[in-house]
């Protein structure tokens, strides 16, 4: 009796030992998904409830706290330029001839109709900063063996204040992620396809979002290239390269 | 017999002052709240009709669904064609395109960046052509503060309270950053030539005018609309002649399993009229019902005590062979009497007070800042040909109901009796 009780407890406490903690976790995928910056050029494709756009688009990126963005084509859209420094957010418009600040509520809105907010295209940060993470379970995706995290802020600045991750226990990216309000409720859905590697990292080629309080099939966002820690001239981050 | 008991009332003023001065008031009441609502959500609903809902109104079932939310990517399309028909089939009914959107303002600085920033809601009519009638529909002259119509392409109105807040004056330029019917990002400058104040707490928040044409230009919304309102001339609306109207198009536009396809609501079916106008019905029916009871029992009570008074008077009368059945009609025709004097007076205080609040209104303007209803930010009473008599019924109704049952006492009083009381 004695015995089997010792053996019950240590197969138990083993069970546990299996999972890695999830600060273990988180940073081996901040590993694998931050870069010191990267240039990448990209197609949104957005299902609205009409029909469907297309939008190119050409980003360079360094950290988490600048980005431009070049849009590309269809016409309506050509020539609207987006830069992000820090925490804000401007938009310019060749048409209107405008530069207009992003701020506050706006920051909630979709970006171009799609299913991604402006809140969403700038988030950058290493979820580590912002979430406490634990594994929960392992689960099966498209036959990878994904640990599932569950994500809890830490701080009350950020857009959802829980996250739910399923890791590849391999390559260390999230292949779908669930992103919820405080209530609880679900808010977005992200899946992660074409899992390809590039200069050491695994990276998806596909990513589709979708907005579940929005009818529709969702967006998909499509990376054609992608350089990592490449030079980029510190002038691309300027207000005056807008109007360039 | 009338002359008799007149005299009655008069010589003994005791027994008629109290109950009149009750029904005087009671009537007084009843008359300016039915005047008070009916001008209150008369305007209400005009106001609705005028801005909102129309009388009725063509829309795409997607949009009907999600209403409140403006969304013009549900919006119709083929506006034109389907004008032309609805002209055909409803020729007495004034239709009028419009458009809704949201979006944010933004004024420039002297480098062309933002100063400054505030959610709008945007308000498009045909105002350019040369018949349109929605000039005069919108009260846009009247309300116009500063400066003057748009009169070219480009130009805008923007509410007096919106501009003051946003430091912006006729002459200024303003960027509209919006979502176009697709889904793309909108991005359109606007000339400022005046301001208006709408009248309406939530318009006066935060709203532009646009014409139509640059509506349609700024979201890429070529021969679509968000609804097309239809008006039956300028009568107050009338539910029936909607309904009949919904009738109709649903013979002519058959229903096809297509999100995007017409359908058509009257205003009792928008937003919250749906429900709001049967229950304020209901409301103003309980009110009135609660005074015709707390009169009555008022009354009754009067009556109890005067019963008491004239306990002499009535067994003199029973004494000396008065039948008691026509005891209890004299006194239930003198409560007549009294009801129709009370009630004359409190129609004629409640129809002045009605007046008054008619032509002077009280503005509620500050209560309706955070509103989010369509309501008008003065409220006018309006005297209707029904003010003159309701305060009848409850006021004769009360007085009859009070003096039966107080008089209920006459059939309890012994004939046997009475020579002993007398005697007392």
């Amino acid at each position: 009796m004695k015995t089997l009780l010792i053996l019950f407890l240590v197969s138990v406490t083993n069970l546990h030992a299996q999972y890695p903690t999830g600060k273990e976790v988180m940073d081996k995928v901040d590993q694998n998904m931050s870069s010191k910056n990267r240039i990448f050029t990209s197609k949104m494709i957005i299902h609205g409830r009409r029909s469907s756009r297309t939008i190119e688009s050409k980003s360079w990126a360094e950290g988490d706290k600048k980005s431009f963005t070049e849009y590309l084509s269809p016409a309506r859209e050509e020539g609207t330029k987006m830069l992000k420094l820090e925490d804000q957010l401007w938009l310019y418009s060749p048409s209107a001839d405008r530069t207009i600040k992003i701020s506050g509520h706006m920051l909630r809105q979709s970006v171009m109709g799609s299913d991604l907010s402006y809140e969403d295209m700038m988030e950058d940060s290493k979820l580590t900063d912002q979430y406490y993470a634990v594994v929960t379970g392992v689960e099966n995706i498209d036959g990878r063996e994904c640990w599932i995290m569950e994500l809890t802020a830490k701080i009350s600045d950020v857009a959802y204040h829980l996250r739910k991750l399923w890791v590849d226990n391999t390559r260390y990216i999230p292949l779908k992620e669930e992103l919820y309000a405080k209530s609880g409720k679900l808010l977005k859905k992200t899946e992660l396809f074409d899992i390809i590697q590039l200069q050491g990292r695994w990276f998806p080629k596909r990513i589709v979002f979708k907005d579940v309080l929005k009818k529709g099939d969702g967006t998909e966002f499509i990376i054609e290239t992608i350089q990592f820690d490449q030079e980029i001239p510190e002038h691309i981050f300027s207000k005056a390269a807008l109007r360039k | 017999m009338i002359r008799f008991l007149f005299k009655g009332l008069l010589r003994d003023r005791n027994r008629s002052l109290l109950p009149a001065l009750v029904v005087t008031i009671g009537v007084m009441l009843t008359v300016f709240l039915h005047c008070y609502i009916t001008g209150v959500i008369g305007d209400m609903v005009d106001t609705n009709a005028r801005f909102t809902s129309g009388h009725i109104k063509v829309l795409t079932k997607a949009y009907a669904e999600n209403m409140d939310q403006s969304p013009i990517d549900l919006a119709l399309e083929g506006v034109s064609e389907l004008t032309e028909k609805l002209k055909k089939e409803f020729p007495t009914v004034t239709w009028v395109p419009r458009i809704h959107f949201g979006g944010l303002l933004d004024v420039p600085d002297i480098n062309g960046e933002t100063m400054k920033q505030g959610v709008t809601m945007g308000f498009a009519a045909d105002i350019f052509s040369e018949n349109s009638t929605e000039i005069e529909r919108l009260n846009i002259n009247k309300g116009l503060v500063r400066g003057s119509l748009p009169k070219l392409p480009g130009e805008i109105l923007i509410s007096d309270d919106f501009a003051t807040k946003m430091n912006v004056n006729p002459g200024d330029v303003v960027t509209l950053l919006s979502s176009t019917m697709y889904g793309s990002m909108s991005v359109y400058n606007f000339t400022v030539t005046g301001t208006i104040k709408f009248g309406v707490g939530l318009m006066d928040k935060g709203t532009i005018l646009v014409d139509i044409s640059d509506a349609r230009l700024a979201l890429d919304m070529f021969d679509a609309a968000s609804e097309i309102l239809g008006y039956f001339g300028n009568s107050p609306y009338d539910d029936l002649l909607a309904e009949d109207a919904v009738n109709r198009f649903k013979t002519a536009f058959p229903e096809i399993e297509d999100e995007f396809s017409p359908t058509m609501l009257r205003l009792k079916e928008q937003g919250f009229f749906s429900s709001y106008l049967d229950m304020v019905e209901y409301f103003v029916a309980i009110v009135v019902s609660v005074f015709v009871v707390i009169m009555s029992i008022v009354l009754w009570n009067t009556g109890l005590i005067g019963g008491l008074r004239r306990y002499g008077e009535v067994g003199v009368r029973l004494a000396i062979g008065e039948n008691k059945g026509h005891v209890y009609r004299s006194m239930i025709s003198e409560s007549i009497l009294v009801g129709f004097v009370g009630s004359v007076f409190g129609t004629i205080i409640g129809l002045l007070l009605s007046y008054w609040l008619q032509t002077k209104g009280i503005d509620v303007g500050s209560l309706m800042k955070d509103t989010t209803m369509m309501m008008q930010s003065v409220f006018y009473a309006k005297i209707t040909p029904a003010a003159w008599y309701i305060g009848f019924f409850p006021g004769l109704f009360s007085t009859v109901l009070g003096t039966m049952l107080s008089g209920i006492g006459i059939y309890k009083r012994q004939t046997a009796q009475l020579f002993k009381e007398l005697e007392v």
